[in-house]
């Protein structure tokens, strides 16, 4: 019974979590955009004169998406149209029970793993849901019955499925370095120290499996670099018939993956709650120094230093975003099948023979 | 190979210039959050409603016209400035003075500023320097178009 209740609160917490930082991630996007070309950004919402640098702009938003008309074209398919974009929330935000966000905590002789679900093959979930991710745009744009959301949906489709492979790719590296699947081991596996001085994670040593999955996952967002899906200066994209709430949760899906990425990166390149020196007892520095600390404040710690490095990682790819120009359709081609995917086959290769050599 | 170099060399120059504008406005953000001045701002926006920018010395705005000491209007309804209007959107309509110095003034002087564009020629006609276009009024947005008819109350 009192697991059930834990389980509940986990899942409850781990929704608040990610819902709360896609609403601030519109919100990171409209002002990092605004600092980087040199402009303020959206800073006029506010609740009765308070305007918190438009933290609120969020909340207008969404306010103005629930009221405005959910128009379903008389030519669609009602019941996909309708359903496609729940779709498409759903496998994204799925797939944050598999994140862990901090170690095992022990409370009152009760061992409670900070993650929702525990997934004994946790890194081919996430993959498996965020490729089932492409159902909701396939329907999106056939369900539409409109030939630019098909011909953004077509485009989607086999971008998302060709980036797959590489996305794959890239990870079987890391499943070799670190001999497991389940996402809270690949954190725990990268505790220890490189040479004495270097943290353990996945990126020193798999730095080139780290930019080959860097670049798939950008891909795998659809954000600008990649948005062929979309494309809005040509055809709007998949969602061209959505309206309101619906094309809502279209947006929402997009910033979900970024946190997603973001959460997959960290976790399996940089060891996710892991911060450098930091043991279950406190502080070990390499130079022989020690700081003890009681456990709840290094929970506390890791649990925090897993936000930092997810929110770096959320920047990182808005900077990107408001970076580079798109690609054109077969450059994006090109770069998933004849750069990324040799690019993971050789990551393979050089880790087996130094493993082996080891 | 050697433009795949020239592709890798640009993109990482790319995000280090983006990188760089955001780290440098961010600073500057934060110190003038603080309290701090700096020799630059962080944005160039100026948020209008809230600060306007000063207008240069020689700004066309909505005209006004000047008056005599004893307040009749300087205008002697000559038509200058109705005649050289390319929008003609100034109406005049002349009295009699009594005065034999002025003869005759502005009875009625209205400009219909919906029409106007504010090209500034019937400053550059009018003999008396009777109008002018120094009000630095710019915001003249209104609710009907008979609201944007200014009479001659409203320009003095």
């Amino acid at each position: 019974m009192v697991d059930i209740v834990i389980l509940l609160i986990k899942i409850v917490l781990a929704m608040a979590w990610l819902m709360f930082l896609a609403l601030l991630m519109t919100w990171v996007e409209r002002k990092e955009s605004a600092v980087i070309q040199d402009r303020i950004g959206a800073n006029r919402a506010s609740v009765f004169g308070l305007r918190l640098f438009g933290l609120f702009q969020p909340f207008a938003d969404a306010i103005k998406m629930i009221f405005k008309e959910d128009f379903v074209p008389s030519f669609s398919e009602r019941l996909l149209h309708t359903l496609a974009p729940f779709l498409s929330f759903f496998f994204v935000a799925v797939t944050v029970v598999a994140i862990p966000f901090g170690d095992t905590v022990h409370l009152a002789a009760r061992h409670i793993a900070l993650q929702v679900a525990d997934v004994n093959a946790a890194l081919l979930f996430v993959l498996a849901m965020l490729s089932l991710g492409i159902y909701g745009i396939l329907l999106s744009g056939w369900s539409s019955n409109s030939r630019y959301a098909l011909l953004g949906s077509l485009r989607g489709a086999a971008q998302l499925i060709s980036y797959e492979v590489a996305l794959g790719l890239s990870l079987v590296g890391v499943v070799m370095v670190f001999p497991s699947l389940r996402l809270s081991e690949i954190v725990r596996f990268q505790a220890g120290m490189l040479f004495g001085f270097l943290p353990k994670w996945g990126i020193f040593l798999q730095p080139l499996g780290f930019a080959a999955f860097f670049l798939a996952a950008l891909a795998e967002t659809k954000r600008v670099p990649f948005d062929l899906p979309e494309g809005e200066s040509e055809i709007i994209g998949f969602f061209t018939e959505y309206s309101g709430l619906k094309w809502g949760l279209f947006m929402m899906t997009d910033f979900l993956e970024v946190i997603i990425i973001s959460c997959l990166t960290v976790t399996v390149f940089f060891g996710g709650w892991q911060v450098p020196w930091l043991g279950a007892a406190g502080f070990r520095f390499p130079w022989g120094a020690s700081w003890l600390l009681p456990s709840w404040i290094v929970t506390a710690l890791e649990v925090a230093a897993f936000n930092v490095k997810v929110f770096f990682f959320c920047w990182l790819q808005v900077l990107v975003r408001w970076t580079y120009p798109r690609f054109r359709y077969d450059q994006v081609m090109d770069f998933g099948w004849k750069v990324l995917v040799p690019a993971g086959a050789v990551n393979i290769v050089l880790t087996a023979l130094i493993l082996v050599v080891k | 190979m050697r433009s795949a170099w020239i592709i890798l060399r640009e993109i990482v120059r790319g995000v280090w210039i983006t990188a760089r504008h955001f780290v440098i406005n961010m600073w500057l953000h934060t110190l003038n959050f603080l309290g701090l001045k700096t020799r630059r701002r962080g944005a160039v926006t100026i948020q209008y409603p809230d600060e306007v920018k000063p207008l240069a010395p020689r700004h066309k705005s909505r005209h006004r016209i000047l008056r005599r000491p004893n307040g009749l209007p300087q205008c002697v309804a000559c038509m200058m400035c109705a005649t050289v209007c390319p929008s003609e959107c100034i109406f005049i309509e002349a009295a009699e003075t009594g005065d034999p110095e002025v003869q005759k003034y502005a009875a009625s002087f209205v400009i219909d500023l919906s029409r106007c564009c504010f090209c500034g020629f019937c400053v550059e006609a009018c003999p008396e320097d009777a109008i002018r276009m120094d009000t630095g009024d710019i915001r003249l947005a209104a609710e009907s178009r008979a609201a944007l008819d200014y009479p001659l109350e409203k320009l003095v």
